[in-house]
Order: C-alpha cells, then structure tokens, then sequence
C-alpha cells in the first residue's frame, strides 16, 4: 500500500494540473474522441493506477502460493511444451535448448493472453460499477495490460533462471528488452479495445474468447520457430503482430539475430488495432450501459 | 458572461430506449430449422437496431413504436449553489436525468452544459472490493467517486472517525458486516466535496441513527456553496434540505418551483390522494342488496373537501351509504392504514343514536372526526366497511376508498417542537412537559421539592 502510495504521489507531482474549477463539461449524443477526453486521462490517473493495483492484490488474495503462481503457471507450460514439442515432436530450434527456446516465447505470450481475455471480460465483469459512477471507460480494457505487467516481470526469473543453467549470456541485444516489453504491450491493447467493446454488445466474444487464444496459441511461433515457415507466406505471416513480439524476445534474450521483418509489420498491425479499437470503443462507449 | 454562475443548464434533454420487437411465431418444423439457421442474422440486426436511433432523432415519426423517453425535452438551469431536489414517481426519469448529467449514460437528444468538477452518487461503496481491507477500500471507493489520492490522505482519519469502523480498518472488507460495509461506504460518500454533487435516492440504507448522521452532513455539504442534485422519495428530507425541487413525470419536466409547493402538487397527483370518491351508480357500489356504499369523503373543519391536512388540525371522514333493506342494525367503521400498510387504528360508530337500533330504507352519513396533533405525519388511506352483528355479515369492506396526508409545517408549535429531522412512530400526540430546575450537584429531591413548592 505505501509503495503505491509513494509512485502515486510520485508521479501525482510530475503530472500536476491544477484542476480547473471552471471546467466546463458539454453532455450531448456525439460520439467521437474530442481533446477533453485524452486530457481526462491524465485527470483519472489515479483511478487508472488504483485499478491496477487493485487487479493485482486480488488476483492472488487468498491464494497459499501467492505470486507464486506467476512462476508455476508458465512454467509447467514451458515443461509440458519441453517434453511434447522438444523430446516426443523434435520441433526444430535452430540449436537452442527447446526449454530456453519456449521460455523465452511462454513468457510474453502468457502475459499477452493473459491481458487480452481479462481485458476482453473487463467491461462485463465491472458492469455494476459502470452503470453507477463516471470515469473514462477506457481505462477498464487497458488496465490488465499493466496488471499484469507485474507477472511478466516475475515470470522473468524462469528466463533468467534457463539462461544461467544453459550458459547462455546476454548480448547487446538485451539493449532493445524495453523496446520489446513495449511492442508486447501493444498487443492486448488493440485486441481488447476491439473485443471488450465487441463483447458487451455480441456476448458471442466469450464464447469465442477460448479458441481465439487457442488459434493466436497456434498461429505465433510459441512451439515451433517462426524460421520454419516457407518464405513465401512469411509477409502475411508477419502481420500476426504476436509473431513479432515473440521471435523478438528470443532475439534479444538469446541473441540471435533480430528479426526486423517481423516487427515492423507486427507493430504496424498493432498500432491500426489499438487506433480502430480505440475508435470503435469510444462509438460503444457511450452506450455501454444502455446495452450491458 | 451573465450565465457564468450557472452550474448545470440542460437543454431538450432526452433519453430513448428501444423495447425488444416481439418474434413471429414458426408454425412449422421446417419453418422453424429455417429460421434457426437464419437467426444470427436476423438477431445481428436486432441487436444493431437497438441502439439506432438515427430515425428517431431526425423526428421520422413512422416506425418508432417500440421507442419508449425515459426522458424527453428536459430543459433546467441551475445557479452555482442551489440545492435542488428531484421528486416524481418510479419510472418518471429521475434516475436517468441522473446519469445522463453525471455523463453514465449519453443522451438520445439535446445538450447540457456543467461548469465545474461533479461527482455522483448514485450507489454508495462502488468499487468495493470484497478481498481489499477497509484502509484499501476508502481509497479506492474515494478515487472511483473523483478524490484525489493527496485529498483522501488528507480526510483520512475523519472519514475512518465517522464510520466508526476504526477497529476493523485493516480487515478485508468480506469479513464486515452489511452494516459495517454501508457505514464505511457513506463516510467516504460524505467526505466528498465536489462543486457539484448528483445524489440518487441513497440514504435508503444504513440505520436510522446512521441515516440522520448522513442527513446532517448532506446538510453541511449543501451550506457550504456547493450545488447539489437530490433525487428523493422522503419528502421530508427533500423539503428540509432544497429550497427548490423539481417534479419528473413521464420523462418529462411537470413542475418546478419552490419545494413546498412542488412536493404538495406532487402529493396530489402522483401519490393517488383522493379527498372523495362517489359511486353515482348503486349498482356497482360496494355493498350488497342490504346497504350500499355511495361516497366516502375527507374534510376539514369548515367543510371543505382536503387531501392534505394540516398535523394540527381535525378532519373528518364522511360515508353516505343507502341502507335498501328496513329493520337492519348496522355497524359502521373504518380501517386507518398507514403508508407502511400498517393498520393504525379501527374507528367503530359509538354514536348511541343508532347503536342497536334497526334502521329505516334511506340514505344516511356517517362522519367520524380525527383530532389533531394525534396521528403522524404521513399518507394514511382509508377503508370503510359495515358490518351486521346479529346475524354476524359483512355488507362490505372497501379498502384505500379514500386518503389524504398530514403535513406538519415545521411552524415549531407541534409535537416536533423545534426538531425538523425524520421522526418515527405512528401517532404523534402533544404531551405535557415539565422540567424543573436545581442548582449544579443539588440533589434530585431538591428539585423535586421546588417543584412541589411551585405547585
């Protein structure tokens, strides 16, 4: 609690407006960004940084494990992986040691799953506190990219840990993990801007949510390397913005040579979903509760 | 600018829902199959149409009948620094005018403007978080209703104090009590200090010594400049704490002017006071081919027919009945049922003149008189009924035939004395008061003594 306090007040001294007294708010049916909504932003930070504290106490409250569990959930997944694709299928991993090879793809992927079905369930799961009080919707779907950012980094220590015991050391390319970190960011940012605004009015989104993270599981290069698909597909196939994120992290942990045709376009997709969703939630937003 | 003190201007307001379209009916198996194959269509249409009022917005009168305006045409200014209350029946708008102000909803039509920062109120503790502690709670409770982080430090242990929760205050929330729960809930509602405040029917809930704390706050928040929304049921409360209110009906703006006034008209038209009823039509009166009932009427003093009585004043109750059978002994009374549907009292006819006594064929009256200062403030509806004893037959018994509410005008020469709160009990009689004065440590008796002397 003190540590959020502290950062809130921290970054409360950094960004402080004085909040105008005569600030005047115009309630009418139009439906599209305007600037007072991006400068509002700022005004809720607060909320935005309470919610994710909030995400993240509860998620593990009354749990004998605790963060724990941020650990243990990738991790039997990268040995379930290890024993099926590495041992039983031999996938091909271009000389890495499949354990580290999943690591370095399990890590980012469970975070972006991870935040894309909790910020695709986010407006339902909150919608007794939508339709009592105001606040920017938007920052429901953007608040488990940052919640969970806080697994991500514990999650790390698996990385960290494979790479100790396979000797294998960082190169200058660890330089670009925030870059990384970034572009994995933006990923359940567009999808759950689309799907959290899809899903309020088409509840068929939580009926799809399971095979949609089971399709992204399939078409990113999480248990097989993206090398191995032709070449000619590898354009289409680097639109999946996963794809990026993905061989990026391995590049940058494992120093294997970054794969740049792989992120530009992968962050390119990014940024149109996260504009498009953006635009298309604020057309939901102001009938969220009439439709919930 | 001369509209710069105005806090809230509403313009046109209007909300519209669309109710569902009823389905056709499949008369067939093959029918049926066919339309199930084609129902995600047709329910994607359904769906997208729901939430499209692009025709009835360009005022296409055509197909808009399964439209329905929980609000329509709502046009109101407020100074910075009113207290306004918002009375109207369930269903009349006052929750959506609410929301849409408080910018949860969006509304179908027109505009509002709001200058300065406003919170609403709609629901007290939104947020809370069952696996969170109290501590954790205020904060995010505080955030969620537009607090600053620096201005919950600041309020922190007053809010704490008020709840009374201190003991607790590191407990997760799901082990208080729902009392517990609502009392933090409020401390933190009522440390708010926005410059305008929109509160829906919240201080439902708590206990009534909760309640009243609650109340007096509001009270002191609405001193100290700032303009406040009130949408109530408890007309006390909305007379004793906004000098001006306005009346929703239908959507649609009724009245607005001072409480007083408004909340009387309000009495009058919504809650169903009726000072008369007549039944020119014996023959589908209550009543059997013994004795009918034709009228029951409520009046004052001087006659006059009244729904609204004044606390300190009688007011009789009249029944003229049509007695169609000779040699009847009849036994008169009514049923007083308070708001609650509690029944106060049964008042019988003792008037000795036809006790016991079989009655001519013809029409009579039969009043009984309420005193004043007796009964509480409140609606109360009345049931009249006849009775034979002997043999022992119920000709009728009319419930809610008529009503009327007792008003207490706060003049300060009633039972309330110089207290304006929320007062319980069903009757409300002027007792006789003493108290006797002693000097500081004197004993009891010696006050009993000068007051003995005194006598």
């Amino acid at each position: 609690m003190n540590f959020i306090k502290r950062t809130l007040q921290k970054f409360n001294d950094a960004l402080d407006i004085k909040t105008d007294s005569n600030t005047l708010t115009v309630i009418d049916p139009i439906t599209r960004w305007q600037k007072r909504d991006f400068s509002e932003l700022v005004e809720y930070r607060d909320l935005f940084f309470l919610f994710a504290w909030r995400q993240i106490k509860v998620m593990y409250a009354q749990t004998i494990l605790g963060f724990s569990w941020a650990i243990l959930k990738p991790f039997v997944q990268i040995v379930i992986f290890t024993i099926i694709f590495g041992t039983v299928a031999k996938v091909p991993t271009e000389g890495v040691p499949y354990f580290l090879f999943s690591c370095a793809a399990i890590v980012p992927w469970s975070f972006i799953s991870q935040a894309i079905s909790e910020s695709s369930q986010s407006l339902i799961t909150n919608s007794g506190m939508l339709g009592k009080v105001y606040f920017p919707r938007v920052i429901f779907p953007l608040t488990p990219v940052f919640s969970r950012l806080i697994d991500f980094g514990i999650s790390m220590l698996i990385v960290l840990c494979a790479m100790l015991y396979y000797h294998v050391y960082p190169t200058r390319n660890l330089l670009l993990f925030p870059l990384f970190v970034f572009t994995m960011m933006l990923v359940p940012t567009g999808i759950g801007l689309w799907l959290s605004s899809l899903a309020i009015r088409y509840r068929d989104v939580n009926h799809a949510m399971v095979f949609i993270i089971q399709m992204l599981v399939y078409t990113a290069p999480i248990v097989y390397s993206a090398s191995s698909i032709p070449a000619k597909y590898r354009y289409l196939y680097s639109l999946n913005p996963i794809v990026g994120v993905i061989e990026g992290f391995r590049a940058c942990l494992l120093g294997t040579p970054v794969p740049w045709s792989y992120i530009i376009p992968g962050v390119i997709t990014s940024v149109i979903l996260i504009i498009t969703g953006a635009i298309y939630f604020k057309r939901m937003e102001k009938i969220i509760v009439d439709v919930i | 600018m001369s509209n710069i003190s105005l806090s809230i201007k509403a313009e046109n307001l209007g909300k519209c829902y669309r109710i569902g379209v009823k389905e056709n009916m499949h008369d067939s198996l093959a029918k049926s199959i066919f339309n199930f194959v084609k129902s995600p269509v047709k329910n994607y249409q359904k769906h997208r149409s729901l939430y499209n009022f692009d025709d009835v917005i360009q005022g296409a009168e055509g197909n808009t009948s399964d439209v329905v305006w929980a609000l329509r045409d709502v046009s109101f200014e407020i100074k910075q620094g009113e207290v306004v209350g918002i009375i109207g029946i369930n269903g009349a708008g006052k929750s959506t005018l609410l929301k849409v102000l408080s910018r949860i909803t969006n509304p179908t039509k027109g505009y509002a403007e709001i200058r300065g920062k406003i919170s609403s109120l709609l629901e007290v503790g939104t947020g809370f978080h069952p696996e969170l502690t109290g501590r954790e709670n205020i904060y995010l409770n505080g955030t969620i209703l537009g607090m600053r982080s620096k201005e919950i430090d600041r309020k922190f242990d007053e809010i704490v104090d008020f709840s009374g929760v201190e003991k607790f205050i590191d407990t997760p929330v799901k082990r208080y009590s729902s009392g517990m729960k609502v009392r933090l809930a409020f401390a933190v509602a009522a440390h708010l200090e926005p410059e305008i405040l929109l509160i829906d029917e919240v201080l439902a809930v708590g206990d009534v010594r909760f309640q009243k704390k609650c109340l007096n706050k509001m009270e002191d928040v609405s001193q100290h400049g700032r303009t406040v929304l009130f949408v109530s049921h408890n007309m006390q409360a909305v007379t004793r704490l906004c000098p001006r209110t306005i009346l929703l009906g239908n959507g649609t703006l009724l009245a607005d002017g001072p409480s007083h006034k408004i909340v009387n008209l309000y009495m009058d038209s919504e809650k169903g006071l009726k000072d008369e009823r007549e039944w020119p039509d014996l023959s589908e009166a209550p009543g059997d081919d013994v004795v009918r009932l034709c009228a029951v009427r409520v009046r004052l003093e001087n006659g006059r027919l009244t729904d609204a009585v004044d606390i300190r004043k009688p007011v009789s109750i009249e029944m003229e009945y049509e007695v169609l059978q000779p040699k009847q002994v009849l036994m008169v009374y009514y049923h007083v049922v308070n708001e609650e549907g509690l029944e106060i009292f049964t008042a019988i006819d003792n008037d000795p003149t036809w006790r016991k006594r079989e009655r001519p064929v013809g029409r009579y009256v039969s009043t009984v008189w309420i005193p004043g200062n007796f009964l509480s403030e409140g609606i109360l509806y009345i049931g009249p009924g006849i009775y034979s004893l002997d043999p022992y037959m119920k000709h009728f018994s009319f419930n809610d035939a008529v009503s009327f509410q007792i008003i207490d005008s706060l003049d300060g020469d009633t039972a309330r004395a110089d207290f304006v709160g929320n007062m319980n009990g069903v009757i409300r009689p002027m007792l006789k008061w003493e108290t006797h004065y002693g000097p500081r440590g004197s004993h009891n008796e010696e006050a009993m003594a000068t007051r003995n002397k005194s006598r």
